[in-house]
C-alpha cells in the first residue's frame, strides 16, 4: 500500500461533514490561498509518513462515535487530492468496513479522480472564487486543475457539500452570493452549501512559520450576515 | 395495606419489608417523551428565589453568613428555622436561620476553632472546656493511633486530604425510607434487628453493632422531634406528593445537621417522588405547576446546605462545596427505563432557578436511555454546564438499579452499603519517592524505607518499574492502615447514626481508596521508556529536574503504548490495595479522582520527568495533562475509557471535558445531537464518567476579570460542579489552561 504524509488528526470534528468525523489533515498543498488558516500543511513531501493500516486502525477506534453520530472520516489537508494513491487506500479501507467518507478539496490537483469519486461517499467542494481572475489572486494559480476536475463529478455517484470561504471586501457581497448559487446549480448533486466566514485564527501559524500574513488588516467575517446567506441559499436547495 | 397512606400504590414485596427499590419497580411510570410539559417557576418560587438569592449575595461579601457558637451539630439541637414561612412549600434548615452554620466539634476541635478563627468567631467557651476536658474527638482519636510513619507521610503529602480531622461524609441514607414507612415504623424494623441479634455471643464486633443499634432508634426519634419543630409528623408514612419530598427533605436535613461530611449526598430520589406526584396528579390535587413548585423549592433547599470549613479546605476543593448529589435516569433491571417526568422536573430546576453547582446533577447515562431525555440532558448541559454523566451500564452490572452517587463517582446501593472514604495518595509523588531512595523531593524527609539508591545517569525503565511497584507495595500497605485507623476512630467518636439508620442493619462497606497524578505517571513512565530522561540531582542526591532527550508518546491520544502504561499502574496500586486486612471487612476500590485538589497536590509535588515542572498542577481526576492531547478530544476520551472500572477503579474515574460550542456543531440542534453521539460513543467503549463544560474561553477570561458579571457561572472540574467567581484566581487560570477543543 502507499504510504502518505499527515500533517496532523482531529479526533473530534464536527463541522466538516456529517456526524463526527475522525479528520486527517494531510499535508501538501498547491495553493497559496491569502485566507488559508493552514499554511502549515502547504510544504509537499514532509509531515509523519504514515501506512494506511496504521491510520486506518486509529480510525477503527472510532467507530462507536461515528455509528453514533452518523459521522466518519473526513480528509482534509493540504489538498488530499495530492497523494491519491494514498487515499484510494484509505477510502476502500473504510468503505469496505462501512466507515462513511468524505474528502475536504479544493479540486487543486491534476489527474484522473474515477477510483476516489467512486469509493468517497461525499466530497466537500471548496470553490474559492467564481471568477478566474479573482481565483488567480486568491489562491496563486490559474482555475485549470479545478475546470479538468470538474466534470469527473459526473461520471460518479458521490455527493457534494458545496462550500465558499467569504472574506470581508472580496466575497461579501450579493452578487458573489448569486454565484455561488449558480455554480452550486451547475455542479451534480449538491446536497448543501457552506459558507464559511473568513477568520483569523491562523494569523499565528504564519508568525511562527515566519510567512508575511496576506490579508494583514482584514477583520474576521461577520458571521451573522453570512449564516442569514447560507440559510437562504439551502432553502433554495431543498427547494428545487 | 399496612398503612392508609399507601392506597393506590400496587402491593410488593415492599408492603412487608423495607424495600424502596421494589416499591419504586411496582409503581413507577417510565417517560419516553420529551420536555414540553415543563412548567415555569411559580410566582411564589420565584419570590422565594429573591429572597435566597439576596442571603447567598452578601454571604459571598462576607464570607459565611453566621455562625452558631454555642450549640453543636445534632439532629435535634436547632429550633426551627425559615428563610420566608409563608413562601416555603418545603420546610427545614440546618439551625435555627438560613445560610447559619453549625459547629461539629465531635469531627475534631482543630478544624472547628480555625475555622470559626478565620471568619472572626469564637467557640462559646464552656463549651469549648466541654470538648476540650471531657470529649474524646475523631481527630484526637486518629492521633493517638497513627504511627510516625502515617504521620509523615501525611506531612509530605504523599497522603493528602484524609478524613483524619473532619466528617468522613460519602455516605448516602435512604432517605425516602422516612417518607414511604414514617419513622415508627423504621424504629420498629430496626427494634426487630436488635432482637434478631439477642442470643449471639458478645464480641467486639456484636457489641459495636448493639450500640450502633440503638444509637440509629435513638437517631430516629431525633428524627421526629426535629419535624415536629416544624409542625410535621413523620411517624407514619407520607400521604401526598408534598408530604413524601418533604419527609425525605427530613430525613436528609438530619444527616446534614448531624454531620459535616466532605460530601453529603442526596441519593436518587425524582422517581422516587414521581411515583407520589402521579398519585396526587391522579387524585386531582395536584397540577403540573404545583410539582415543579415542589421540585424547585426542594432544590433551592439543597442549595442553602452549609457547613464550616477552613479557608484552607476550600481553597483545596474550590468554593465552599457540599456535594449534595443526586443521581437522576438510568435504567431498570427489566430494560425499561427510569427516567421519568419528574428526572425532567430535576434539571429543569437548572432553567427555573437559574445554574448553580448544587445539588451535583448527575445523570446515569445509558446508550439505552430515551432519546429525548438525552438530548434535553445535552441542551441542559450546553446551556448551563452543570450536569456529569456517569455509566449506568457500568454500574448497573454490579449494583442494580437502585444505587446511587455519593460525592461525585462513588456509587453504593441505597440504603444497603456504605463506604470509608479515604481521599487519595499522591502517585506521581510515589514515583519520584522510588527514584529518590524513599525521600520526599521537597522536604527531603525519609518516608518509604523499602528503596534503594539508584544513581544512573540515564533512567533505566525496567529498573524505575521495579523500584516503582515496590514503593506502591509499601504506600498501599501504609494507606490500608491508616484507613483503618481512621475510621476505626470515626465510627468510635464520630458515628453517623441518623445516616446508618435509613440503612439496613447489615449493611456492606467498601473502603474506597483514591489515587491523584495517574497521566503524570503514565507521561513520565513513557518518557524514561521511549524517550532518554537523566535526572539531575542535588547535593543530597534528590532528583529535582530531569533532562529529557527526544519524544515519547502522551496519555491523552488514544496510543496504547502509554495508555497501557496508565492501566498498569492502576491495576498494580488496586491489587496491592486488595492485600491487606480492612477495617470491618470493607472491600477496598479506588477511585482517580481530585476534583480541584490537582492544583494544591501539584503545589506539593517536585518535577516530573514528563516535563511537568515543579509546583504546576496535576491534571485532574484521569484526564490527561493539560496541552498533551494532540489529537483531539475524542483521542482523550479514548484515552480515559481504556481505564479499567469494575474491580479496579471502582470507586470511580473522573474525567472533565470542555468544549466551545462552536466546536460542537453550527447550529443549536446539530450541538445537541453531536454531544449526545460523544455520549452515547464514549460510553459504549465502557467509559465512566464524564463531566461537560461547554464555554468559550473569552467567556472565562472576562468572568475573571468581572466576575460580577457572571454571579452564576457554573463550570465543571473534575466530577463536581463549581461556581466560577469562587476559584481561587490560580485555579481559574488552570482552568482556562486546561485543553480547550478549539476546532473551527
Amino acid at each position: 500500500m502507499a504510504k502518505g504524509y499527515i500533517h496532523s488528526v482531529e479526533s473530534m470534528g464536527l463541522v466538516d461533514g456529517p456526524g463526527i468525523r475522525y479528520v486527517v489533515f494531510m499535508q501538501g498543498c498547491r495553493m497559496r490561498c491569502r485566507f488559508c488558516h493552514n499554511p502549515d500543511t502547504w510544504q509537499l513531501n514532509t509531515g509523519t509518513l504514515t501506512e494506511p493500516q496504521e491510520l486506518f486502525q486509529k480510525i477503527l477506534r472510532f467507530r462507536p462515535y461515528f455509528e453514533s453520530s452518523g459521522g466518519g472520516v473526513t480528509f482534509s489537508g493540504g489538498e488530499p487530492l495530492l497523494q491519491p494513491a494514498f487515499l484510494t487506500d484509505m477510502l476502500r479501507l473504510c468503505k469496505d468496513a462501512g466507515i462513511h467518507t468524505a474528502i475536504d478539496t479544493a479540486g487543486g490537483a491534476e489527474g484522473d479522480f474515477s477510483e476516489i469519486l467512486e469509493l468517497a461517499d461525499l466530497l466537500l467542494l471548496d470553490i474559492k472564487h467564481t471568477d478566474a481572475e479573482k481565483y488567480q489572486f486568491l489562491t496563486g494559480c490559474s482555475m485549470e486543475a479545478y475546470e479538468n476536475f470538474i466534470p469527473q463529478l459526473y461520471e460518479h455517484p458521490v455527493d457534494l457539500w458545496l462550500r465558499a470561504v467569504i472574506v470581508p471586501g472580496i466575497h461579501d457581497h450579493l452578487d458573489y452570493i448569486r454565484e455561488v448559487w449558480a455554480a452550486a446549480k451547475a455542479l451534480p448533486r449538491v446536497k448543501k452549501i457552506e459558507l464559511l466566514p473568513y477568520h483569523t485564527l491562523g494569523v499565528n501559524k504564519y508568525k511562527t512559520l515566519g510567512i508575511p500574513y496576506p490579508l494583514e488588516g482584514v477583520p474576521p467575517m461577520e458571521r451573522r450576515r453570512v449564516q442569514r446567506w447560507q440559510d437562504t441559499l439551502n432553502r433554495a436547495l431543498i427547494a428545487e | 395495606m399496612r398503612f392508609e397512606a399507601w392506597n393506590g400504590f400496587k402491593e410488593g414485596n415492599w408492603t412487608n419489608a423495607v424495600d424502596v427499590q421494589d416499591f419504586i419497580h411496582q409503581n413507577y411510570e417510565p417517560y419516553e417523551g420529551d420536555e414540553s410539559f415543563l412548567a415555569p417557576p411559580t410566582a411564589k418560587t420565584q419570590a422565594l428565589y429573591q429572597e435566597i438569592k439576596a442571603l447567598v449575595m452578601e454571604e459571598m461579601k462576607k464570607g459565611v453568613l453566621d455562625v452558631e457558637t454555642y450549640l453543636v451539630s445534632g439532629i435535634d439541637s436547632f429550633e426551627a428555622g425559615y428563610i420566608d414561612k409563608e413562601k416555603e412549600e418545603i420546610v427545614g434548615l440546618q439551625t435555627d436561620a438560613p445560610l447559619k452554620r453549625m459547629i461539629n466539634p465531635y469531627g475534631g476541635m482543630r478544624m472547628v476553632e480555625q475555622s470559626l478563627a478565620a471568619y472572626g468567631y469564637e467557640m462559646d467557651e464552656n463549651r469549648k472546656k466541654d470538648f476540650k476536658e471531657f470529649r474524646k474527638t475523631h481527630n484526637d482519636g486518629v492521633f493517638d493511633a497513627y504511627t510516625p510513619k502515617m504521620r509523615r507521610a501525611r506531612t509530605v503529602g504523599l497522603m493528602t486530604g484524609l478524613p483524619d480531622a473532619y466528617g468522613r461524609g460519602r455516605i448516602i441514607g435512604d432517605y425516602r425510607r422516612v417518607a414511604l414507612y414514617g419513622i415508627d415504623y423504621l424504629i420498629e424494623q430496626k427494634q426487630a434487628d436488635f432482637a434478631r441479634y439477642e442470643n449471639c455471643p458478645a464480641t467486639e464486633d456484636m457489641i459495636r453493632l448493639r450500640e450502633e443499634l440503638r444509637m440509629q432508634i435513638r437517631a430516629l426519634g431525633e428524627m421526629k422531634n426535629m419535624a415536629m419543630r416544624y409542625d410535621i409528623d413523620i411517624s407514619q408514612p407520607a400521604k401526598t406528593a408534598k408530604e413524601a419530598i418533604q419527609f425525605t427533605y427530613f430525613g436528609y436535613l438530619a444527616a446534614i445537621k448531624e454531620n459535616n461530611g466532605a460530601a453529603m449526598s442526596f441519593g436518587r430520589n425524582s422517581t422516587f417522588f414521581d411515583i407520589y406526584i402521579n398519585r396526587d396528579m391522579e387524585n386531582g390535587i395536584l397540577d403540573e405547576s404545583g410539582a415543579q413548585e415542589l421540585i424547585d423549592h426542594l432544590v433551592l433547599k439543597l442549595r442553602m446546605v452549609r457547613h464550616l470549613r477552613t479557608p484552607e479546605y476550600n481553597e483545596l476543593f474550590s468554593g465552599d462545596p457540599t456535594w449534595v448529589t443526586e443521581s437522576i435516569g438510568g435504567m431498570n433491571m427489566d430494560g425499561r427505563t427510569l427516567v421519568t417526568k419528574s428526572s425532567f422536573r430535576f434539571l429543569h430546576t437548572l432553567t427555573n432557578l437559574e445554574p448553580a453547582p448544587e445539588p451535583n446533577m448527575t445523570v446515569l447515562w445509558s446508550v439505552q436511555l430515551p432519546q429525548a431525555f438525552k438530548e434535553y440532558c445535552a441542551k441542559m448541559s450546553i446551556q448551563t454546564d452543570s450536569i456529569q454523566y456517569e455509566s449506568d451500564d457500568e454500574m448497573r452490572p454490579l449494583y442494580g438499579d437502585d444505587y446511587a452517587i455519593a460525592c461525585c463517582v462513588s456509587s453504593m446501593e441505597l440504603g444497603k452499603r456504605m463506604q470509608f472514604f479515604g481521599a487519595r495518595v499522591n502517585l506521581a509523588k510515589t514515583l519520584l519517592m522510588a527514584m529518590n531512595n524513599g525521600y520526599d523531593e521537597k522536604k527531603e524527609l525519609k518516608v518509604l524505607e523499602n528503596t534503594e539508591p539508584m544513581m544512573d545517569e540515564v533512567l533505566d525503565f525496567d529498573k524505575v518499574m521495579k523500584a516503582y511497584e515496590k514503593c506502591m507495595e509499601e504506600v498501599a500497605e501504609l494507606y490500608v492502615n491508616t484507613m483503618n485507623t481512621i475510621h476505626y476512630m470515626h465510627d468510635k467518636y464520630a458515628y453517623e447514626a441518623g445516616q446508618m439508620a435509613l440503612h439496613d442493619t447489615d449493611v456492606k462497606r467498601f473502603m474506597a481508596f483514591g489515587v491523584a497524578g495517574l497521566s503524570v505517571v503514565a507521561d513520565s513512565l513513557s518518557a524514561i521508556k521511549f524517550a532518554k530522561v537523566k535526572p539531575i540531582r542535588n547535593e543530597n542526591g534528590i532528583a529535582v529536574d530531569f533532562q529529557v532527550e527526544g519524544d515519547f508518546p502522551k496519555y491523552g491520544n488514544d496510543n496504547d503504548d502509554v495508555d497501557q502504561l496508565a492501566v498498569a499502574v492502576l491495576r498494580k496500586f488496586s491489587g496491592e490495595l486488595k492485600k491487606h486486612v480492612t477495617y470491618r471487612n470493607a472491600e477496598p476500590t479506588l477511585s482517580v479522582l481530585t476534583i480541584t485538589s490537582n492544583v494544591v497536590y501539584g503545589k506539593k509535588t517536585g518535577t516530573t520527568p514528563d516535563g511537568r515542572k515543579a509546583g504546576q498542577p496535576l491534571a485532574p481526576g484521569a484526564n490527561p495533562m493539560h496541552g498533551r492531547d494532540c489529537s483531539g478530544a475524542l483521542a482523550s476520551l479514548n484515552s480515559v475509557a481504556k481505564i479499567p472500572y469494575a474491580g479496579c477503579c471502582q470507586d470511580g474515574i473522573s474525567n472533565t471535558f470542555s468544549i466551545v460550542p462552536d466546536a460542537l456543531g453550527k447550529e443549536t440542534e446539530t450541538r445537541v445531537k453531536n454531544l449526545v453521539a460523544v455520549l452515547d460513543g464514549y460510553f459504549k467503549q465502557h467509559a465512566f464518567h464524564l463531566n461537560v463544560n461547554v464555554l468559550n474561553r473569552s467567556t472565562l477570561e472576562d468572568a475573571m476579570e468581572h466576575p460580577e458579571k457572571y454571579p452564576t457561572l457554573t463550570i465543571r472540574i473534575s466530577g463536581y460542579a463549581v461556581n466560577f467567581n469562587r476559584l481561587t484566581r490560580e485555579q481559574q487560570l488552570e482552568v482556562i489552561s486546561r485543553t480547550f477543543h478549539e476546532t473551527m
